[in-house]
């Protein structure tokens, strides 16, 4: 199969999804002839024209409830946050408006809009421009997060995304824009709620989300040579969350680990942990269910204490160690 | 100029009287315990809802605020369910899940009030995008008060909306005060109407409480937005005559305000006393209207407590779709 990019292949499900349905259109800032600020809308300009790659002033506050309004009146709006830390000067849109208009209306509306939050840390951007802020999304009803961790799902879970009636947050890794992978040509759906089972294993069940995924791999892959049989699973959808494979796979392992870049504190891993505490797999548990996330820390520049702010491959390979008293 | 003949004018009448008397029912359950939380009541404002709604068609939209009631109805959207909405019940508008704050009728073009203060300025003009992205036709007025003029939400809705050239008119009511905050403490200029320049799009004040006046003024903001040449500030200066909600004890205003307005700028009676002028209204007709509004009210009130409260099963329905 031919391989493209995590970037290429969100691109790729936009792009087919505007071909399909003339209600799908992308907005956002610099997202024309710039391509936006990581280049994934690329070329839509050229594509599909200004009416429906709308370029937007610097205004998130605007766009976003623009974004909500359009999606009310039948749109399936896909808005581009520049890096997700400005969500936050939209979250009246996203909190107050987009996740509650169809309960408070008692079910008479529906907001089916893509939210793209660019994230997470590694490319010295520093604290206002790296954070990993999807615990804030997970808390609100009415609200879809999800979190690709390769090109694949991205572009399945960005199909699927497009096509739900609900708002979704779709957060993209910035460290994954250019990692390859394969990825069909034609449109195909990742479902939102179903974990995958990146690698099987036997000793221990690690759950990483976004780019802990392939870093959990990673050290999957070493702690292999040293004879612990990891398993790795990616939720991708963090709400609804795939609850039965997660317990499944620690009923069969004994031993949980959840692995997130987003501060330990208050982080979806947490929220991930207790589940795991409170279901049937609590009887099978061999060890404490633990958490690896990043420190609470805001995001340093200096790229030694950046590394060090976010959890490594050998940070994820000692906390297995320790979860099986090695 | 926009055509409003006779019988409109009665008919706006009734809207406004309808309003009046719908808040004041509210206001008096309130009092006896009968509905909850809170409200916000738009008595001595009904000539801008009325007016305002009136250039519009069924298929136009308008988004409304925390103080939405008037809105509502002069959009169109029956008593009955609004009355029952706010009593809680299931036959409510949001199956009594969204109370007074968030009552929205989709069918008749109300995209809902809004808790927020200004949020509505951005959902209409995403609505707006929507008209003219799928060629609808249909306009979109955004109400909201003074104090959202404030709200960085504002600017960027006026300036996103003028650059698109998008078919919506910002109708501010401007009724002098955000809670308890007098909007000349607030703001340095004289009409809120002056932000329009910095958007490049008309702006213009005029007297709320003559609803002829608003709605001449807002059907040709809305014939320049069904023309493609973008939104309109109207900033329509108006009165509350209650308080912001109900624990609001009024202690940032006098008596003496509160008395001029009602007593001088009540929408209804000047409206009432035009219409006499004009030979349109008698004394007698006026009653019968009265009395029609009064049976209109209390059958809503029947009605609503009459219905169902919802059931606990719907707590967690239609949070997705």
């Amino acid at each position: 199969m031919r391989e493209i990019t995590y970037a290429e292949a969100i691109r790729e499900a936009m792009s087919q999804r505007m071909r399909a349905d003339e209600d799908v259109f992308i907005m956002g800032e610099d997202i024309g002839i710039y391509g936006g600020a990581f280049g994934v809308t690329n070329g839509m300009l050229e594509e599909f024209g200004p009416e429906r790659v709308r370029i937007t002033p610097i205004s998130e506050a605007a766009i976003s409830g623009c974004a909500v309004g359009a999606a009310m009146m039948g749109m399936r709006p896909i808005l581009e946050i520049q890096f997700s830390d400005f969500v936050v000067i939209a979250m009246d849109n996203i909190v107050n408006q987009a996740a509650k208009m169809r309960y408070m209306f008692g079910g008479k509306t529906k907001v089916p809009a893509v939210v793209r939050l660019p994230s997470g840390s590694g490319l010295g951007f520093a604290a206002q421009h790296s954070q990993s802020l999807e615990a804030w999304m997970t808390h609100i009803p009415g609200l879809i997060v999800v979190q690709p961790s390769n090109p694949y799902d991205a572009k399945g879970l960005m199909i699927s995304a497009i096509k739900n009636d609900n708002p979704v947050l779709f957060f993209e890794h910035k460290l994954l824009y250019n990692e390859k992978g394969e990825v069909p040509e034609e449109e195909f759906e990742v479902p939102i709620g179903v974990a995958d089972v990146k690698r099987e294993g036997t000793d221990i069940t690690v759950v990483a989300t976004g780019i802990m995924v392939n870093r959990s791999l990673e050290a999957a892959e070493q702690l292999e040579k040293e004879g612990i049989s990891v398993e790795v699973i990616d939720p991708r959808t963090l709400v609804p969350l795939d609850e039965k494979t997660i317990i499944e796979s620690v009923k069969k392992t004994n031993r949980a680990l959840v692995v997130y870049e987003a501060v330990q504190r208050g982080g979806y891993g947490a929220e991930i942990a207790s589940m795991i505490g409170e279901s049937e797999a609590f009887d099978y548990l061999d060890a404490p269910v633990s958490r690896l996330g990043g420190v609470a820390t805001p995001i340093p520049y200096n790229p030694k204490l950046e590394r060090a702010a976010v959890p490594q491959v050998e940070d994820i390979i000692a906390k297995v160690k320790t979860i099986m008293n090695l | 100029m926009i055509q409003i003949t006779a019988e409109d004018k009665l008919q706006m009448l009734y809207d406004m009287l309808l309003i009046r008397r719908f808040e004041e029912k509210v206001e008096s359950l309130y009092q006896q315990g009968r509905i909850h939380g809170t409200m916000h009541l738009c008595i001595g404002q009904e000539a801008t809802a009325v007016g305002a709604c009136f250039p519009l068609t069924k298929e136009d939209k308008i988004t409304s605020t925390h103080r939405g009631h008037g809105h509502s109805i002069a959009k169109g959207t029956g008593v009955k369910g609004m009355m029952a909405e706010l009593l809680g019940k299931e036959t409510g508008y949001c199956k009594g899940k969204g109370g007074s704050m968030h009552i929205a009728d989709l069918d008749v073009g109300n995209l809902g009030a809004n808790g927020i203060v200004a949020a509505g300025l951005p959902i209409a003009t995403g609505a707006a995008l929507a008209s003219k992205m799928k060629n609808l036709g249909y306009v979109v007025v955004s109400f909201f008060g003074d104090g959202a003029t404030n709200e960085g939400a504002f600017h960027e809705a006026l300036n996103l909306a003028s650059i698109w050239k998008l078919p919506v008119i910002f109708f501010c009511e401007n009724n002098l005060y955000g809670m308890s905050g007098s909007i000349k403490e607030m703001v340095n200029i004289k009409h809120l109407s002056e932000r329009a320049k910095a958007y490049g799009i008309p702006g213009v004040t005029i007297d709320g409480n003559d609803v002829i006046k608003v709605a001449e003024t807002t059907a040709e903001a809305v014939e320049r937005a069904r023309r493609g040449e973008g939104p309109t500030l109207i900033e329509a200066e108006t009165y509350r005559w209650r308080g912001h909600s109900r624990s609001d004890a009024r202690k940032y205003r006098t008596r003496e305000e509160e008395k001029y307005w009602r007593n001088e700028k009540d929408p209804i009676r000047l409206f009432k006393n035009r219409l006499l002028e004009e030979k349109i209204l008698t004394e007698e007709t006026y009653d019968e209207m009265e009395k029609k509004v009064q049976d209109e009210i209390e059958e809503a009130v029947t009605f609503a407590e009459k219905s169902k409260e919802p059931s606990l099963d719907s707590l967690t329905e239609d949070i997705y779709a």
